[in-house]
Formats: structure tokens, sequence, C-alpha cells
């Protein structure tokens, strides 16, 4: 209460200033462009809508940028609570060089990590991809390419979410259960994951984001090859090159739309969430 | 013998926290570890939990050899300090927690968590999240969620260490109460000694990872077996070559045989007690604890000349 009451006195002239400054920038930067892809998509009512659809092409462009990223963001969640538990709930040698390892792809240009994934799993001169491509596992030039591609760029953003929320809670209430009797599988399953659950929901929605809009290292690791390996993002490129705007911002707004509902649908979990827990 | 610890020792590190421990809780009573805070109290606990493992020694919880015993299978009830109330699960459903672990029956669940509710007095919160009670509250819940398990010892971690005064007294109080009814082997752990002294049956004064004294209340403060349990039990005072406590001390306007003699330099009124400083020449200042109906009838005030000596029957270490 003091704290509200604080703000409400300092309220001057500086205070307006840096709320329209903020609020202009956002406009300027955030806004208006993603509303611009909107009122483009709909330039000519649910035209450009029903061309994307009647393409079999880019409905399969569609349909493999979701598989993709489903299947990605499933395997990041599974790995990111591991990976937070490990980091929270125990000391080994190393440990902080692997926090660091994790946020590495988060800082290096997605290209980078399609070339890197193609020097190791490269069908013809790759590290480990000859072996593979032997034993019937082609990777570069494939769905698994695309889904190693998109789940490495996205993989440390569960981690950051869940790893300040197990901190947060600490081991009393896991310790707790342990001496009631529970094992370590029935501790996790009806303490630990419960306990981090709005921090797992919110890292799967942002990474389920980041991973339809992975453009960079799909690229490169895809070989982009209409109906098979062309991911939606790289489509919007493909219409947009070829003069197809209006069908590249049809696709846009498809993306667009999936991240902001997810993140709009959490956020209202996430309020709802708080007000009975308060 | 309910709980038999023998040559317990525990490093963390360098830092030693239990050496050569040796104990034996009686089954049935209400035991206190108590000392100040960093001399292995709590370790010793969460070694009887199994929350921490040994470095040597062994631990006999009724007859089985718990030493290297997951904390699962000991069927012990732990009570943390900071309550660690599952925040996601209802009152009722914290409470049954181990016994949905031990996949009892719904009726039998359902049963004992009402018995439970009732016997912390929380019948009506059932459906509350913990984030919704009191910490009394909260922790009467952990305590029942222990209970529910019908544990062979029950072990709680500075209980009411994170509650205002007024809540740990009736916290106290009302452990004691239950204690006389359930019987369960309990030890708590806390650095108040007015809380061990008021509550406990036995106590074992623990200080820099050893044991100092073992005794029920009585023996500990009429006979302490050394300067740190004499002091640790309550205020001490040196008079003489004695460490004595302030209350021993008898106080006098007019010259008597004595241990010292000084004028009063302090007074200090604490309800209905007053606290005195008295300092003669050649010896450090004394503390003397005179009730207020005392300070009056003897006609003190500060700057009087006072001869101190102990009263009759008094606990006292030489020094």
């Amino acid at each position: 209460m003091a704290e509200s009451h604080v703000t409400r006195h300092s309220k001057g002239p500086v205070t307006y200033l840096l709320r329209a400054f903020a609020i202009v920038y956002l406009l300027l930067l955030v806004a208006w462009p993603v509303a611009l892809v909107v009122t483009h998509t709909f330039d000519n009512g649910l035209e450009s809508l029903r061309a994307v659809f009647a393409d079999p092409d880019t409905v399969h462009a569609l349909r493999l940028s979701a598989f993709a990223a489903v299947v990605a963001t499933a395997i990041n969640t599974v790995f990111g609570v591991g990976v937070s538990l490990l980091l929270v709930r125990s000391e080994f040698p190393g440990k902080r060089l692997l926090s660091a390892l994790l946020d590495l792809p988060l800082s290096i240009s997605p290209i980078v990590v399609g070339l890197a994934l193609v020097l190791v799993y490269g069908g013809r001169t790759g590290w480990f991809g000859p072996t593979l491509e032997s034993g019937g596992l082609k990777i570069i030039f494939s769905t698994p390419g695309i889904i190693l591609a998109t789940a490495f760029v996205s993989l440390p953003l569960v981690i950051r979410e869940v790893v300040p929320t197990l901190r947060e809670i600490g081991i009393e209430q896991e310790q707790a259960a342990l001496s009631l009797g529970a094992s370590t599988w029935q501790t996790f399953w009806r303490i630990t994951l419960p306990s981090v659950k709005w921090a797992v929901v919110y890292g799967v929605v942002l990474t389920l984001a980041r991973s339809l809009g992975e453009f960079g290292a799909v690229k490169v690791v895809s070989g982009n090859v209409l109906g098979e390996t062309r991911t939606a993002t790289l489509a919007v490129e493909e219409k947009y090159l070829n003069f197809n705007a209006s069908e590249a911002y049809a696709i846009a707004f498809l993306l667009a739309s999936v991240s902001v509902v997810a993140i709009a649908i959490v956020s209202i979990l996430r309020s709802r969430e708080k007000r009975i827990s308060s | 013998m309910s709980i038999e610890i023998s040559g317990v020792n525990k490093n963390f590190g360098d830092f030693v926290a239990l050496q050569d421990i040796d104990l034996s809780i009686p089954t049935g009573q209400l035991t206190a570890l108590l000392g100040p805070s960093g001399g292995g109290k709590t370790t010793l606990l969460r070694i009887i939990a199994g929350l921490e493992e040994t470095d040597t020694g062994s631990v006999v919880i009724e007859g089985q050899d718990a030493t290297h015993l997951p904390v699962q299978k000991r069927n012990v009830g732990f009570v943390f300090q900071h309550y660690a109330a599952f925040k996601h699960l209802s009152v009722a459903r914290n409470i049954a927690f181990g016994l949905e672990i031990r996949k009892r029956p719904a009726e039998e669940i359902n049963a004992k968590v009402g018995e439970l509710l009732d016997l912390v007095h929380l019948r009506q919160f059932a459906h509350r999240l913990p984030s919704q009670l009191s910490g009394g509250q909260r922790q009467r819940m952990a305590l029942a969620r222990a209970l529910a398990i019908e544990p062979t010892v029950l072990l709680l971690d500075e209980p009411f260490g994170a509650l205002d005064a007024k809540v740990r007294k009736e916290l106290r109080d009302w452990l004691r109460r239950l204690h006389d009814e359930v019987h369960v082997t309990t030890v708590f752990v806390t650095h108040d000694q007015e809380e061990a002294l008021e509550v406990a049956d036995s106590i074992v004064v623990i200080n820099d990872g050893r044991i100092e004294q073992i005794g029920t209340p009585d023996e500990l403060y009429d006979e302490p077996a050394s300067e740190f349990v004499l002091s640790f039990l309550g205020p001490v005072t040196r008079l003489g070559d004695r460490l004595i406590r302030p209350h021993d001390i008898e106080i006098s306007r007019y010259e008597q045989a004595s241990v010292a003699n000084g004028p009063i330099t302090r007074w200090t009124r604490v309800g209905f007690e007053i606290r005195l400083e008295v300092t003669p020449v050649d010896h450090p200042p004394i503390q003397v604890t005179v009730t207020r109906a005392e300070a009056s009838s003897l006609g003190l005030h500060v700057g009087d000349q006072v001869w101190l000596r102990p009263v009759v029957g008094a606990d006292q270490v030489r020094t």
C-alpha cells in the first residue's frame, strides 16, 4: 500500500514523458508493424487466407512447421525440466560451464547453428551424418534436421523459466514429501512438478512461439524443398520474393496469431492463478 | 529405548558439526535438543530423520538399525521450521499425503484426516490452501500431516521459531497437551531455553557439536554440569569466584557477612522485575534481580551501598 502511495506522489511530468516515450517506442517498433501485417492480410477480405489454404504446398509447409515446433517443444520441455533439476538440486563439477553453455543457443546466430548442424549431421561430409544415413536415418535436408535445428535455437527457454522458480520453492517441501514416505519419482510428480507448473507452461509457450518462427537455422538444414522440407517461415520468404506479398502476409499473420493467442492464454491463466492463491 | 545414537560424527567440509555423539532417547517422551545456533542440534535431528547421513556411528530406531535406511523407510514424522506446506494442496490433502502414498483405502484416509483436523483444530479450514492460513495454523497442519503416518518418532526442527511470541507460547502449551494425548516419542530442536524447560520431559544440551548435559529440566537447572549449561539455561552473573543466577543473590542495605559490596549503578525495570547492577571497587559489575515488592520493602535506590551474598541453596558453579 505504502509503495503505491509513493508512486502516486512522485507522478510528475517526467513520469508522463517516460510513459509516452515507452508507448511510442513500442508502437513504432512492435505494434504498428505487426498491425500492418494484419491489415495487409485482410486487404482483399479473406481472399489471401483462402489462397493459402487452397495451395497444398503451403498447407504442407504450415503442417511441417507445426509438427517440428510441437516435437521440438516436447523435447525441450522434458530436457529442460530435467536439466533445471540438475542445475538447482545437485552439485557437480562443470555445473557453471553447463549453465553458460545453455545460454549459447540464444546468443549465437541461428544461421551458425544451421551450419554447425550440417557439419555434424550432413549426409555426405558430416562428422556423424554418413554413419546415420547408412543406418537409414537422414537428418540434414529432412524433417529430423528441421526438428533438431528448431530444438537447438529454443533450448534454454524452458530452463530459464523453471530454474528461478525451482530455486524459489526450495527443497523443504520435497524433503517433507520424502519423510512422508514418497519415492523420488512420486515427489517429483506430486510436489516438484505442480510447484513449478506455471514456469513450465510459460516456458513451453515461449518455446512454441520461438520454434514456430525459426527461420535461419531451418533454412540451412532443411534444403527448402517445396512440398517436402519447406516450413511456413521459409514459405513466407519464398512468396514475398516471388511478388506474392498477399499470401506472404497471410502466412505471417497465421504464424503471429498462434504466438499471440498462446501468450494471451497464459497471461490470463496466470493472473487467475495469482488471484486464487493470494 | 526408542532412539539409540552411538558414536555419531558428522563433518561438513572442515566444519565439525557433531563429534562422538552417544544418546538414548526413551520411548514416549518429549525430548528437547537445546543449544545455540550452529551447535549441531538440527544436524543431529536431521540424522535421526535420515535427511542427513552420518560420517561414522549408528542410529537405531525402535531396535531397527536405521543408519543407512533412507528417509522414506524410517517412518518418522518431520516438522520443519518454515512448515514446508505443500502449497498447491488443500489442508486436508496435505494431511492425507502420507496416507495416499501408502495407498490406504479412501474411507480410511478420510476418517483419519477428519480425526487429525479435529486434533489440530483445523476442521473449518480443511479446504483452504496453506497460503490462506496463519503461521500457527500452518504449523499445526504440518504437525497433523506428520502424525497422519503414525510415525515411530516425531521430529520437530525449531517448530515455533518462525512464529511471533504470543502464538509461540500458545503452540508450546498446545504441543505439551497434544503429546500427553498422543504419546508418540517426540524430539524437538530449540534454541529457546524457556521453551525447553517448559515443554520437555528431558533436555539434551548441545554445544559445539558435543553433548554438554542430559537431564530433566529440574536436573539441568539445579545441577548444571558446566558453566555453559548454567549460562545457557538462564541469565548468570559472577559473584566472587562463582557463577550464579541474578535472582539467587541476597541483597542488603546493611553491612553483613557478604561476598561483595558496592553501590547500585544501574536500575532497569522490566514488568514486575527489577534488574540492578552493583559495581564493587575490586570486582566486575554484578547483576542482581529482585521483584518490585522486594525493592520497595528493602528501600533500594540507585547509588545505595549494598552487600551481596548467595541465597541459601542457590545453584552455582565454581570457576
